[in-house]
Parts: C-alpha cells; sequence; structure tokens
C-alpha cells in the first residue's frame, strides 16, 4: 500500500496539481480572512479564526474533487488498472494508498494556515486572547471534514473513466452531504424527524467539534462515513470480479 | 505442470467467450496462442493473471489455483497486456523501481539495472514513458513483466505494431526467458510461432480447435504451410490454394 501512496503522493507532486491545489487554497483563504472586508479578522474585530473554519469546507468541496478526480478514473481509462490489478496488491490496498495520498495533500494545504492562528494569536490585545481549544476542535474538525470529501473524491473516481465527470458528482455530493441535508431537514413535512436529518450531515457534526469539544458520536460518524465511501469503493472495484 | 487450464469457460451475459478450454504448459516450455481477433485469447489470459474470474472450470498457475490463491498466482506470474497500459508521465527507471516495490524485489537496484540491459532500455531510460516508440514502450511492458524474476510468462500479442528489427529482438528475448521461464505469448505471425514454440494451441470462437507441437500439426496436415492450416482451422471459407 505504501508503494501506491509514494507513487501517487510524487504524481500529484510532478503534475503541479499539489502545488496548485494547495496555492490556491492558500490564497483564497488569505483574501477571505485578510483581505475581503466582509469577512476580514482584521475589520471583524474579534481574535477567532471564524471566517477560516466557515470558508474552508466551501472551499474543499471544490479543491478535493479536483485532487481525487484522477486517481481511479485515470487508470482505468489509461488501462494501467490491469497492471495494478495483476500484481500481488488487494483491492484495499490500492483504495487506501490512493486515499491516503490523496489526504495528504489536504493536510498539506492546511497546515500552512497555522500562520494565521499564530498571527491572531500574536494580534490579540491581550497576546493569546484567541480561544485556542475551540481552534484546535476546529482543526480536528477541518481535517475530519477534509476526510470525508477526499472519501467521497475517491469513490467518484471509481464510478466513472471520465474525469469530469467524476468531478462533477464529487462535487455534488460533497455539497449535499455538507448542507444538503440541513435543507432538507427544514421541509415542512419532515419536521418530527429534522433533528435525525441533520445529524446524517456533516455540518452539524463539524459545527459541533469546532466548539473546541470532541464529542465520540462526532468523531464516530466522521469516521463511519469514510470508512463507508471506501467501503463503496472497494466494492466497485471488485465488480469486474463479479 | 507449470500452468494447467481445465475446462475454463467465460461468459459475458448472453456472449460465450470462452468455450471448455483445456490445455496444459509443462515447466520451461514456450506456449504459442494463436487464434482469429475476439476468439477469446485475451480474455483467457486475463483468467489466468486472475485480473477476471472464470464463469466455471479451474485453472492454475505453478500449483496455485487461480480462484483460490490469487495472490500467490499473481506473485508468480509476468504479465504484458494487450493493450501494454504503462503509467506514461514516470520516467523508465522510476515506473520499474514502482513494479519491483510492489512485488519487494530485493537488490532492487542491481534488478532494474539487469532487466534494463535484458530489454535493451539502456539508452531510453532516462526518459519519460511518454516520449517513448511504441517498440521500446513494448521493451517497458516486457521489463515490468520480468522485473520480479516470475516462473511464468503471460505475453498478450508482444510483437503488435513493431519493426521487423524489434520483432527479431523481441523473440530472441522470448526465446532467451523461455529456457528457464514457461512462457505463454500470443501472436499473429505466423514465423514467430515457428521459430519460438513448442507448443501450438489454436482456439476460435472461444474454442479450442488445435493444441499439439508445431510438427505435430504440420504431420497432421501434411503440406500445408501454419498459416494455411491457421485458416483451415479458423475459418475455412476463406481459404486460397
Amino acid at each position: 500500500m505504501f508503494t501506491i501512496f509514494s507513487k501517487d503522493f510524487s504524481d500529484f507532486f510532478n503534475s503541479l496539481v499539489a502545488y496548485i491545489t494547495i496555492g490556491v487554497f492558500l490564497l483564497v483563504t488569505g483574501l477571505f480572512l485578510w483581505v475581503f472586508p466582509e469577512s476580514s479578522i482584521l475589520d471583524y474585530g474579534y481574535a477567532g479564526l471564524d471566517s477560516l473554519f466557515n470558508v474552508a469546507p466551501y472551499i474543499f468541496m471544490f479543491l478535493i474533487p479536483a485532487v481525487t478526480m484522477r486517481s481511479l478514473a485515470e487508470e482505468k481509462k489509461e488501462g494501467t488498472f490491469e497492471l495494478l490489478a495483476t500484481r500481488p496488491l488487494t483491492d484495499w490496498q490500492i483504495v487506501l494508498g490512493k486515499y491516503f495520498a490523496a489526504l495528504l495533500i489536504v493536510v498539506l494545504s492546511l497546515i500552512p494556515t497555522l500562520i494565521y492562528y499564530i498571527s491572531v494569536y500574536q494580534l490579540g490585545v491581550i497576546k493569546g486572547n484567541i480561544d485556542s481549544g475551540a481552534v484546535a476542535g476546529s482543526y480536528i474538525g477541518l481535517l475530519l471534514l477534509g476526510g470525508c470529501f477526499t472519501a467521497i473524491g475517491i469513490f467518484s473516481s471509481s464510478v466513472s473513466k471520465n474525469q469530469i465527470i467524476s468531478f462533477t458528482i464529487a462535487v455534488f455530493l460533497c455539497f449535499f452531504a455538507f448542507s444538503g441535508f440541513d435543507s432538507i431537514s427544514q421541509l415542512l413535512s419532515l419536521q418530527s424527524i429534522e433533528t435525525v436529518i441533520t445529524s446524517i450531515g456533516i455540518n452539524q457534526h463539524y459545527q459541533s467539534i469546532s466548539r473546541g469539544v470532541l464529542d465520540s458520536r462526532d468523531l464516530v460518524y466522521f469516521l463511519s462515513f469514510i470508512s463507508l465511501f471506501l467501503l463503496i469503493t472497494k466494492t466497485i472495484l471488485g465488480g469486474r470480479k463479479w | 505442470m507449470s500452468i494447467v487450464v481445465d475446462n475454463i469457460s467465460k461468459i459475458y451475459g448472453q456472449q460465450v467467450a470462452v468455450d471448455h478450454i483445456s490445455f496444459k504448459v509443462e515447466k520451461g516450455q514456450i506456449l504459442g496462442f494463436l487464434g482469429p481477433n475476439g476468439a477469446g485469447k485475451s480474455t483467457t489470459m486475463k483468467i489466468l493473471t486472475c485480473f477476471i474470474p472464470q464463469t466455471s472450470g479451474n485453472a492454475s498457475v505453478s500449483g496455485f489455483d487461480v480462484a483460490e490463491s490469487p495472490m500467490d498466482v499473481r506473485r508468480n506470474i509476468g504479465y504484458l497486456p494487450e493493450h501494454n497500459p504503462l503509467y506514461v508521465d514516470m520516467y523508465v527507471k522510476e515506473a520499474l523501481s514502482f513494479i519491483a516495490d510492489i512485488h519487494a524485489v530485493e537488490q532492487k537496484g542491481k534488478r532494474i539495472a539487469e532487466v534494463i540491459e535484458l530489454t535493451g532500455l539502456g539508452d531510453e531510460q532516462h526518459k519519460k514513458i511518454g516520449t517513448l516508440s511504441k517498440g521500446y514502450r513494448q521493451r517497458v511492458g516486457l521489463a515490468q513483466a520480468i522485473i520480479h524474476d516470475p516462473a511464468v510468462l503471460v505475453l498478450d500479442e508482444p510483437t503488435t505494431g513493431l519493426d521487423p528489427n524489434q520483432i527479431i529482438g523481441i523473440r530472441k528475448l522470448i526465446r532467451e526467458l523461455g529456457k528457464t521461464k514457461t512462457v505463454v505469448f500470443s501472436t499473429h505471425i505466423m514465423q514467430e510461432v515457428e521459430a519460438v514454440c513448442d507448443q501450438l494451441v489454436i482456439i476460435n470462437k472461444g474454442k479450442l480447435v488445435a493444441n499439439d507441437s508445431v510438427e505435430g500439426l504440420k504431420s497432421q496436415y501434411s503440406a500445408k504451410s501454419l498459416e494455411q492450416i491457421f485458416v483451415l482451422l479458423t475459418n475455412p471459407a476463406n481459404q486460397q490454394d
């Protein structure tokens, strides 16, 4: 699995995907956090990284599918999947290797944002005025959210040979999983099970972890979500054997 | 027995791709796998390499059953698929290193150098695969198939689209490898078959129509060339005299 992981990870850097993704992510978050007046921390006046954590999921919704769209779709289209499938590699090793390679790119795009945290920390009226617990919780939430989106991305890549279709499906599923359920729960006819529906969506668990309290229910949710999509992906790959 | 194919069938929906074929290949033999396009050669090879499962029947490679021990089969087989899929953005050495890592090849650097030497890739080893000509790409595919020193080689049309010089090169290599390994390769070039193979299997529309040594077939259909025998067995209406 490590072989697949390191090959895919190097591929991201060779093909400039990594540079562009990380660069764009940092550029957009930087603009939102420090330049645009509505969401800028400097204008908001409060020492908090809320803007980052509000905006990041939406940026991830587009960037992560862009990173993952070629992982399996290209293998199937070029035929190199046959190359991998006739080697002593289990399907799980292939899926997990690619998943972790994409996830590492997500992690690498988040690490530089720690500079924002350090900046707000220093800029506070009293140094260290920022709610570090909430920030830590939010980072963990964002990481898990990134993990979910990556799993969706890998799944979408396995569904089609066409990268654009993979991308579109991934964006749609990410959006739906994140905010779709909140919107559905507001339909009048579903009022009685409103809380159940919102708890299927990622947003509710993301907000919950962002408060800084790591509820095991949220952790279980995220890990189950990721496992579910990776399991479906592995099953789809195994479909050639039916 | 290095390869045993026992009553293998593969059915896709309504279409019977492979229809109860059986043959055996002994260790160290070179088998020529012939048949018209669409006869079921590639499908049989994909079953042998555990890429797709058979609908019925058994097959084993080096004693390992393809259905029960696929990982062991894959470790003992070197496969060159029909369209020779390659990672075109990788450099030759990089791609070989990747495959070597998957197989946990010992003394990787040494083995890669050996394989590059064997397949004649010396001059091209620092180039990206995407920039190589077809002949060299075939050699890379072949290098990827032999790098882990498998006991059995399954090569699907290894000489398609190559110029005569390159074909002679690949043929020499197959003969060389055939001295110590079991080789199954499919081709449409009859002289190749006569020059290299010990055993011949001809498939038509999924069914086995011949399984014999080259001399055996020729004595059975006296005074006919291999090409004429092939046409006779697969498309009798197409015969010319």
